[in-house]
């Protein structure tokens, strides 16, 4: 049940205000320290030769040359890497019947994507590494690749791995209800196919890690650009051969993640197999060429949909067919089958309807493998239930604000279980709806299009509702067998002069974390949160956690350092209480003093109460307990996840000469629970958003048919610049989880989510009179004018 | 070896008001130098095409991509970076608003973010929002959504403008 944090005038009230971040200020001087930054003695580095083709044979690798090369220390092959790094397959079992090969660190005998490692050059210095790379002479026998995801599963088509048997990875149908009869006896179908292109996050810092091994303490110690420490010492522990305990993973400052940093990297697993072996740091720092064919990609579908709905505009049925291709192999640990299989878990999401069906299908083909990137699955979901959910509303005549209020669950609904066997707990999709509608000023906006329109100016309004999976429980990976913590823990300590560590599991990406940590310590224990030092990323220190994926870090390992701050609370009170001969239910902590509880006024002050505790501990009574150090962990069990939900609007401009779409203002009202800090919370949803928008405008991996990257680089694949983004209006409902005190859900990836199906509503509500429609993304000039009819080949 | 790696030039520079002297790799880039010869690890490699903005740096007065510029060609120049900004306090207005607006994120562009947005606000006329965001163009942030980069370099512009004024 949750704590009331409602009243601010309330002592010590630090949970739901703007604190600034205790980082920030470190990281604008520039005293950040990224992994690239450090230097450690007899650091060597390291640079991978790579693979140009798509599918091949390795038939001979000559490192003469190479080896010549002034610093350079040692070459390795595949074979060399694979004696002391083991292979690992990225199957979960609740998955059924998803199937991938075993995959090395560098491919031995066959390479099977443009970017694969095949060899790894160690030098002292990385132009040397560089250059030697360049001179290592590989043997290519050319391969047939796969590189179309529809015609994958054909007779005619080659099988990637022929111990798979086909290129098919994954595939499950989910079916609720009689969708035929439903679409059958519907007043309105409406069909339409929908891609999203393939992505990848182009984390500013490139991924980054810095391994050393030092055989006197048999430990590794990797500092890493990483989401996840704990999952990275597992699986580098496992994978070498050695017992986690001697695995050390430290994440210090990481230049951005967005879910590409929480995923087992053939090469950084090569980087810390080759420090093993040499005995020496070595580092290994991406370059964005290698950022583009090497970091995980993300949301390449096509999909067929249908939806049927009777005259009252009320949802009928709802059915997908979602195809998507991962590349050569399933990604370790967490799966590429997550994001079809979220597609079918979220499609419909908001909506109070029957009959569903969807189905996923999983292919393997000769590309990047692609895996869990923000909002994993949600934006393909939003777009296409939201795309649906407006081409029914225009197809029986009704405004889509309309439309949605009538299909939405009911913001008293619940409980309640969706089609897809989803169960929220508590959602307001409602009174997001009108606080959107009033916020946007809807009718206004209606009026002012109008207006435009008879001028000539096709201006666009796309309305979109979405639900965002946060705080997840083992039931998304734990359940399969991955290592992978859904719980996560807190220590809270109290030091002599009074101020307060508080070291966490969950992880600092730039999200705010250590801030939302502070404020719930500080108002947990009763002093102000720069009182509170916070210590995340190194297994080392902090509890066991899981780190930042699935929005988890406010709900989970928030609600954890509450639990963790009350404890020492607790026991601050109870040697306060001795010391003050008094009960300790007499007595409150506030801005760091011991006071007495009814009247505020001050009795001692903590530094007071921790001189006595840790230096003369002797005037304290016998055997009273004085443990200034509590921990606490937390893990959700009542529901698998804890869905929020939201809706965005954006209004755009479509230039209909040139297939320009400017981008007006953009809309989002959400609904994360309790909220910690409403600045860090808009920020999530605003960065979020704009990634969402990439996507819907620019943002498209080009490979050709042989399987060769076409745009691996910062200019040629295009992400959002500040000149082409809106500004952002960002609202709140606050529905707390009652799984927790804190009540908070997550609020990393809702701007992600349905910025995508906004656009696309708004550009397809601008063309609608003029008979055109888009559904393939991104929205480029050219499918624009193509829907217009104006480029016709 | 080819030559062009081989080859070494003596260059003699200021870098955040202090003499450096220094023979570097013909090919190495000035961020490169920045970064290990110097240990200034502010400015970051983000594309090393002179896209992405995190590298950004004054030198002799304007700001440039760290990465497009050769060591060698350094040679006389005057060059900063956010360190010595950071020191001179001529970027401590922008820094705290960026703080106050919570205007980063990660961080890893903010270096070459507050070069690009200190060069902006030199002149005495306060830029419009469109005017800042065209500016910033050149740098990309792929975590905030450049809102409040927006709004704290708009809110910096107009105290800059009334201090001036005053």
């Amino acid at each position: 049940m949750n704590i009331p944090f409602g009243d601010p005038d309330r002592p010590n009230s630090y949970i739901g205000k703007t604190v600034p971040r205790p980082n920030a200020r470190r990281l604008v001087q520039a005293r950040g320290t990224y992994v690239d930054d450090m230097v450690l003695p007899r650091m060597a580095h390291v640079v991978f030769v790579r693979s140009p083709h798509a599918h091949a044979r390795i038939s001979g690798i000559d490192a003469a040359e190479a080896l010549a090369i002034k610093g350079v220390l040692r070459i390795f092959t595949g074979e060399e890497i694979a004696k002391i790094c083991s292979p690992w397959v990225a199957v979960l079992a609740h998955l059924k019947g998803l199937k991938s090969p075993p995959q090395h660190a560098l491919a031995i005998d066959r390479a099977c994507w443009v970017g694969e490692p095949v060899a790894a050059v160690v030098a002292a210095s990385r132009a040397a590494a560089e250059e030697a790379a360049a001179l290592v002479e590989v043997d290519y026998e050319p391969l047939p690749a796969v590189t179309d995801m529809m015609t994958a599963l054909d007779a005619e088509t080659p099988v990637i791995h022929d111990d798979m048997g086909d290129n098919l990875a994954f595939r499950r149908l989910h079916e609720e209800g009689d969708v035929p009869a439903a679409m059958a006896s519907a007043h309105k179908v409406v069909s339409a196919r929908f891609r999203t292109a393939r992505h990848t996050g182009v984390t500013l810092e490139p991924r980054s890690i810095l391994v050393d091994w030092n055989p006197a303490e048999k430990q590794l110690t990797a500092w890493h650009a990483t989401q996840a420490p704990h999952m990275m010492q597992s699986v580098l522990a496992q994978q070498l051969g050695l017992p986690e305990g001697r695995v050390r993973v430290i994440c210090g400052d990481v230049g951005g993640s967005f879910g590409i940093k929480v995923h087992v990297y053939p090469d950084e697993m090569a980087t810390a197999a080759i420090a093993k072996i040499m005995a020496r740091p070595v580092k290994f720092i991406a370059d964005r060429l290698e950022s583009f064919t090497t970091d995980i990609h993300a949301r390449d579908h096509e999909i067929e949909a249908k939806i049927a709905v009777d005259a009252d505009g009320k949802i009928l049925a709802i059915d997908v067919d979602d195809w998507t291709a991962i590349g050569p192999y399933s990604v370790y640990p967490r799966t590429s089958a997550i994001e079809g299989n979220q597609v079918v878990n979220l499609c419909g999401g908001p909506y109070d309807f029957a009959n569903y069906r969807a189905q996923t299908t999983v292919v393997f083909q000769n590309k990047t493998p692609t895996c869990q990137y923000r909002a994993v699955g949600h934006p393909i979901a939003v777009a296409i239930t939201e795309g649906l959910v407006d081409m029914a509303a225009a197809g029986i005549g009704m405004d889509p604000v309309e439309f949605r209020r009538r299909n939405l669950y009911r913001d008293d609904a619940y409980p309640v279980t969706s089609p897809a066997k989803m169960r929220f707990e508590g959602l307001s999709h409602h009174q997001s709806l009108d606080k959107l509608v009033s916020l946007m000023d809807y009718d206004a906006l209606r009026s002012e299009q109008a207006a435009l329109r008879d001028r000539g100016i096709h201006r666009g309004i796309g309305i979109a509702s979405f639900i965002e999976l946060t705080n997840p429980s083992p039931f998304m990976y734990g359940i399969g067998g991955a290592r992978i913590s859904a719980q996560d823990g807190c220590t809270v300590r109290m030091d002599p002069d009074g101020s307060v560590v508080a070291l966490s599991g969950v992880t600092e990406q730039g999200q705010g974390t250590e801030a939302m940590l502070s404020q719930i310590v500080a108002e947990g224990v009763g002093v102000r949160p720069d009182r509170v030092r916070v210590i995340t990323g190194d297994t080392q220190v902090t509890p066991y956690g899981g780190g930042t994926w699935a929005s988890r870090g406010a709900g989970i390992g928030g609600e954890a350092a509450l639990q963790a701050a009350r404890a020492l609370r607790d026991a601050i009170l109870e040697v306060a209480g001795a010391m003050l001969q008094c009960p300790s239910d007499a007595l409150d902590i506030r801005a760091g003093a011991v006071v007495d509880v009814s009247t505020g006024e001050e009795r001692m002050p903590l530094a007071e109460l921790g001189r006595i505790v840790y230096f003369r501990g002797d005037t304290l009574p016998k055997g009273l307990p004085r443990e200034l150090v509590q921990t606490r962990h937390f893990i959700t069990s009542d529901y698998p996840f804890a869905f929020t939900n939201g809706v965005q609007a954006s209004y755009l401009e479509v230039d209909v000469e040139t297939g320009v779409v400017t981008l007006l203002k953009h809309w989002c009202v959400e609904d994360c629970g309790r909220i910690i800090n409403p600045q860090l919370v808009d920020e999530q949803i605003r960065g979020g958003i704009v990634q969402g928008l990439g996507g819907a405008l620019f943002e498209e991996i080009h490979y050709d048919a042989e399987g060769q990257l076409l745009n691996g680089s910062m200019a040629d694949y295009l992400v959002p610049m500040a000149g082409e983004m809106p500004d952002m209006v960002i609202g709140h409902v606050e529905t707390p989880t009652r799984e927790s005190e804190l009540g908070a859900k997550g609020a990393g990836e809702a701007g992600t989510a349905g910025a995508p199906a906004a656009v696309m509503n708004a550009i397809n509500d601008a063309l609608r009179p003029l008979g055109g429609q888009v559904t393939e993304m991104p929205f480029t000039p050219e499918r624009i004018l193509r829907a217009l009819g104006t480029i016709r080949n | 070896m080819s030559e062009a790696f081989q080859d070494r030039v003596d260059i003699g520079l200021t870098v955040n008001g202090e003499p450096v002297e220094a023979r570097v790799p013909a090919g190495q880039h000035l961020i490169d130098f920045l970064r290990l010869g110097l240990g200034l690890t502010g400015a970051h490699a983000g594309c090393e095409h002179g896209v992405c903005g995190a590298c950004t740096i004054y030198v002799d007065g304007e700001s440039v991509r760290g990465c497009l510029m050769l060591a060698a060609q350094s040679d006389g120049a005057d060059v900063w970076t956010v360190e010595g900004l950071s020191e001179l306090g001529s970027i401590g207005d922008l820094q705290e608003a960026f703080v106050a607006r919570n205007a980063l994120q990660c961080g890893f562009c903010t270096p070459g973010m507050l070069v690009a947005a200190d060069e902006l606000l030199r002149g005495d006329r306060i830029p419009s929002r469109r005017e800042i965001r065209a500016h910033l163009s050149g740098n990309y942030c792929r975590c905030t959504g450049y809102e409040a980069i927006v709004d704290a370099v708009e809110e910096v512009a107009r105290t800059r403008a009334e201090k001036g004024a005053a």
